[in-house]
C-alpha cells in the first residue's frame, strides 16, 4: 500500500500514475485518439485508467472494437454495457462486413484472427485516428519486450524496428506524417499479475468467462476450445463438459480455456502467480503459430 | 510495508556474461515459466549443451543482431515478496551509448558487469561515465566469472579497487561491488558457498534493499501541466483543474505556487488524485490541482513551489547525446520537447565533446554525430521553465526532434 506518512508509493500506484501520464500526453498531443476495446481484461483496465485520467470530465475519445464475429457473446454484452455506463462512443469494425463485400476471404481453418488487421487499419484510416491505444504489455513475449510506449506505424500499419525512436525519460515523441499513426501502450510496464492485482484493488468488473464456470469444450492443439458455429468440433474431436476459465479473451477459434476453479479475482491472482505457463503460451493458438514460425526463421539463419 | 518498484539498467557486453546474469536473475527469482524454460532447454539441447543456456532467455536481441537491424533496449520484469523490478536490458556492443543512455534515463540504478579476468576495461569506464551523466544514483558492479579464477579474493579486490578509483571522479555517490558467477549462480540470488570471504549482500539482496527514489520532501515541487480539465457539466459547471504528474516534491492544499513562464503566483485550493480529493500529494503521483486565481495556464506550463521556482529562459546550455543518424551542429533548426512543452529551437553552438577514452570534455565546435556526447547552447523561440538536470531530473531533461521527419535526434540534460 502507498504510505502517505513516509512518502512512498506502492508499485501499482506508480504504474497507474505512469499510465495516466501517457493518456494525458496523447490527448494533449494528438487530434483523434482512439482506444482499442475488446472487453478483454487489459482493454478494460485501460479504459478504467482513461476514466480516472480525465475525471471529472468524460473520456475525451471513442473506443474501437474489431469484431471477428467469433467473439464470445458474453464479452460483446459486457462491452456494450460498459460503454453505455461510461457514456463512451463505440466504433465497431465487423470482420463479417469485409467478408460479405469480398474485401476479405474466409480461411479454410475457420479462424478469423488473422483477418482482423485489414478492418483495423481501414477503420483507423476512415476515422482519421492518429493515436491508437493498445493494451500490449512488454512481459507478454520477447518481441514486445522491445516495443516503445509510443510506437510509430506507417501508412500500411507496419512496425519498422529500424525507425523505432529511442524513448528517454518520460518525454514521448508522437510526431508523425499524414497517413501515419502512433500505437500507444499505456500498460507497457505492467505484468499479468499487476493487471489482476489492479483489477482486485479497483474492484473492476470483468466478463464472467475470466472466472471458473462449466462449459462444453473440445481439445485441439492441446487447448480446450469452446464448441460453436465458428468451426468446431470437427472430425473425431469430442465435446466434453469441463470446469474452466479463460486467461485471455479473443477469437473463439484460437483462444483456449484453462481448467480452473478460480471463481474470484483473488483466486485468479493465486492461480496466475503459481502458474507454470505464460498467459499466451497457455491459451493462444495464434501465438503458438507465430512462436514456431519465429523459431523456424531463426533456425534457417543460425544452423 | 510498501511494495515498491525499482527500475534498473544493465550494462556490459555479451562477453561479460550479461545475458547469462539476466537469465540467472529471472530464473532464480522464479520469473521464468515452464514453457519459456522448455523452449530454451530445447534450443540448448540442439546446440549440444547439457544444461539450459540461460542467456537464451534474452535471445530476441541476438536474432536482431543476426538480421542486421537496430539492437535495442529490452525491458524485463520480475518481482520478489518485497519489490517489483523493471530491468532495462541494454545490449553492449553496437550503439551502446545510445542504448545505455535510453535505458539509464528511466532508471535509478545501473548494474555494470565486469569479467574478473579482464578487470576494468575501457567499456567499463564508459558505462560508468554514462550512468553518471544520466544521473543514475546507485551503481552495482557484478564482478562476474569468479568460478574461472577459483573464487580468488585477491582478484576480486583488485577489480573492486580499480572500479572505485574510476567512479570517484565521476561523482557517483553509491557503489556496491559484488563477486558473482552468473553461470553457476553464486551470489546472484543464493549466497555462494565458494566465497566465504565475501560477507556483503547477494545481488538480489542488494536490489531488494537499495532505496527507491529520493524522498519527495527533499526536493522542490514541480508539476508540468499536461492537460487542463474543464468538464462544463451540470455537476461540474465551473471546474477548472490542471492535470499532470508531479515531477518532484510535495504539494499541499494552501501552498503558494508560481506559474512558469508567466511568473504569477497563486494558492493551491484543491488536489485530486485520480478521483480522490486529498490534502497532500507527492512525486510521482498523477494529480489534478485547483488554484485560487483565474490565471491563463496552458499545457506545458509548470506549477512550482513559490519559494524555489525553476529558471525561466530562452537560452540554455545542455549536455546532449546524439541518438539519430542526423548530426547536431551549430545553426540547425530543431524542435525541443521539455516534457509536455514543445518549442522551436536553433542550435547556437557546439562547444565540446566527451572523449570516451579519457572521459574528458575536449573542445569541439564541429557536428556531434550518432553516439556522441557533447555540450551545446540552444536558443528557444519561447521561454521555458527548466531546472539543472543534476538537481531535478524530470524538469531538466529534454529531447530534440527533427521538425521534418519527426525522428528523435538527441536527449538533452539542462545545465543551469
Amino acid at each position: 500500500m502507498t504510505n502517505i506518512s513516509d512518502y512512498t508509493l506502492d508499485h501499482l500506484d506508480v504504474l497507474e500514475s505512469e499510465a495516466v501520464h501517457i493518456f494525458r500526453e496523447v490527448v494533449g498531443e494528438f487530434d483523434r485518439p482512439v482506444l482499442l476495446f475488446s472487453g478483454g481484461k487489459d482493454s478494460v483496465v485501460m479504459l478504467h485508467l482513461a476514466v480516472k485520467a480525465f475525471a471529472p470530465s468524460p473520456v475525451p475519445f471513442p473506443v474501437l472494437h474489431v469484431d471477428t464475429g467469433h467473439n464470445f457473446p458474453e464479452v460483446i454484452t459486457y462491452r456494450d454495457e460498459t460503454v453505455d455506463r461510461l457514456g463512451v462512443r463505440l466504433v465497431v469494425a465487423h470482420v463479417q462486413d469485409w467478408i460479405d463485400d469480398g474485401r476479405l476471404r474466409e480461411r479454410s481453418d475457420g479462424t478469423r484472427n488473422p483477418l482482423q488487421t485489414v478492418p483495423l487499419l481501414e477503420s483507423i484510416v476512415s476515422n482519421k485516428f492518429d493515436a491508437v491505444f493498445g493494451g500490449g504489455r512488454r512481459d507478454e513475449e520477447k518481441a514486445r519486450a522491445k516495443e516503445r510506449v509510443f510506437s510509430l506505424r506507417d501508412e500500411f500499419g507496419q512496425w519498422d524496428p529500424r525507425r523505432q525512436r529511442p524513448e528517454l525519460w518520460d518525454v514521448y515523441n508522437g510526431r508523425h506524417r499524414p497517413g501515419e499513426h502512433v500505437r500507444v501502450f499505456p500498460l507497457s510496464n505492467w505484468t499479468e499479475v499487476d493487471v489482476w492485482r489492479y483489477i482486485e484493488r479497483e474492484d473492476i468488473a470483468l466478463p464472467q468467462l475470466y472466472f471458473s464456470h462449466e462449459r462444453d469444450v473440445f481439445a485441439r492443439d492441446g487447448m480446450w476450445l469452446t464448441a460453436g458455429d465458428w468451426g468446431g468440433p470437427t472430425g473425431n474431436e469430442q465435446v466434453v463438459r469441463k470446469t474452466v476459465r479463460y486467461r485471455t479473451v479473443g477469437d473463439m477459434s484460437c483462444t483456449g480455456a484453462v481448467e480452473s476453479t478460480a471463481t474470484s479475482v483473488s483466486d485468479v491472482i493465486v492461480e496466475v502467480a503459481a502458474s507454470r505457463l505464460t498467459e499466451r503460451g497457455a491459451t493462444r493458438a495464434d501465438d503458438r503459430m507465430s512462436e514456431a514460425a519465429m523459431e523456424d526463421r531463426k533456425r534457417e539463419g543460425y544452423f | 510495508m510498501t511494495h515498491e518498484l525499482l527500475r534498473f539498467a544493465t550494462a556490459g557486453s555479451v562477453d561479460d556474461g550479461k545475458s547469462t546474469l539476466v537469465g540467472r536473475l529471472l530464473h532464480d527469482t522464479k520469473s521464468v515459466l515452464a514453457d519459456q524454460l522448455a523452449a530454451i532447454e530445447r534450443v540448448s539441447n540442439e546446440r549440444g549443451m547439457d544444461a539450459a543456456d540461460l542467456a537464451l532467455l534474452t535471445d530476441g536481441l541476438r536474432a536482431e543482431r543476426e538480421q542486421g537491424i537496430t539492437i535495442d533496449v529490452a525491458y524485463r520484469y520480475f518481482s520478489t515478496a518485497n519489490r517489483s523490478f523493471i530491468l532495462a536490458d541494454t545490449p553492449g556492443h553496437v550503439q551502446y551509448t545510445r542504448n545505455m543512455v535510453t535505458g539509464a534515463s528511466t532508471t535509478e540504478l545501473a548494474l555494470i558487469l565486469i569479467d574478473v579476468r579482464h578487470g576494468v576495461v575501457e567499456q567499463t569506464r564508459r558505462h560508468a561515465a554514462i550512468a553518471a551523466l544520466l544521473g543514475v544514483r546507485h551503481i552495482a558492479v557484478a564482478v562476474n566469472k569468479m568460478d574461472l579464477v577459483n573464487y580468488s579474493k585477491a582478484d576480486f579486490d583488485a577489480v573492486r579497487t580499480d572500479f572505485i578509483e574510476i567512479a570517484r571522479p565521476l561523482g557517483i555517490e553509491d557503489v556496491t561491488v559484488i563477486p558473482v558467477s552468473a553461470l553457476v549462480g553464486d551470489n546472484i540470488v543464493d549466497r555462494s558457498a565458494q566465497m566465504p570471504w565475501y560477507e556483503g549482500q547477494t545481488l538480489l539482496e542488494y536490489l531488494e534493499a537499495v532505496p527507491v527514489g529520493l524522498d519527495p520532501r527533499e526536493l522542490p515541487f514541480r508539476l508540468p501541466v499536461q492537460y487542463v480539465t474543464r468538464p462544463r457539466t451540470a455537476t461540474h459547471p465551473d471546474f477548472r483543474g490542471f492535470a499532470g504528474r508531479i515531477a518532484s516534491g510535495v504539494v499541499r492544499v494552501g501552498d503558494e505556487v508560481v506559474i512558469s513562464p508567466v511568473g504569477r503566483t497563486t494558492t493551491v485550493t484543491g488536489i485530486d488524485v485520480l478521483g480522490t480529493p486529498t490534502d497532500v500529494a507527492f512525486s510521482p503521483q498523477s494529480v489534478t490541482v485547483l488554484l485560487a486565481d483565474e490565471i491563463d495556464i496552458v499545457r506545458g506550463d509548470v506549477i512550482s513551489a513559490a519559494e524555489s521556482a525553476p529558471q525561466v529562459t530562452r537560452e540554455i546550455n545542455a549536455t546532449v547525446c546524439v541518438l539519430g543518424e542526423t548530426p547536431i551542429s551549430a545553426g540547425q533548426r530543431v524542435l525541443a520537447r521539455f516534457g509536455p512543452k514543445t518549442v522551436r529551437a536553433i542550435v547556437g553552438s557546439v562547444t565540446d565533446r566527451l572523449d570516451l577514452n579519457s572521459l574528458a570534455h575536449l573542445p569541439h565546435t564541429g557536428a556531434l554525430e550518432l553516439n556522441d556526447v557533447g555540450t551545446i547552447t540552444l536558443r528557444l523561440a519561447d521561454e521555458v521553465a527548466v531546472d539543472d538536470y543534476d538537481v531535478l531530473r524530470t524538469t531538466g531533461a529534454f529531447i530534440l526532434v527533427d521538425d521534418q521527419d519527426g525522428s528523435t535526434l538527441a536527449g538533452g540534460m539542462t545545465r543551469c
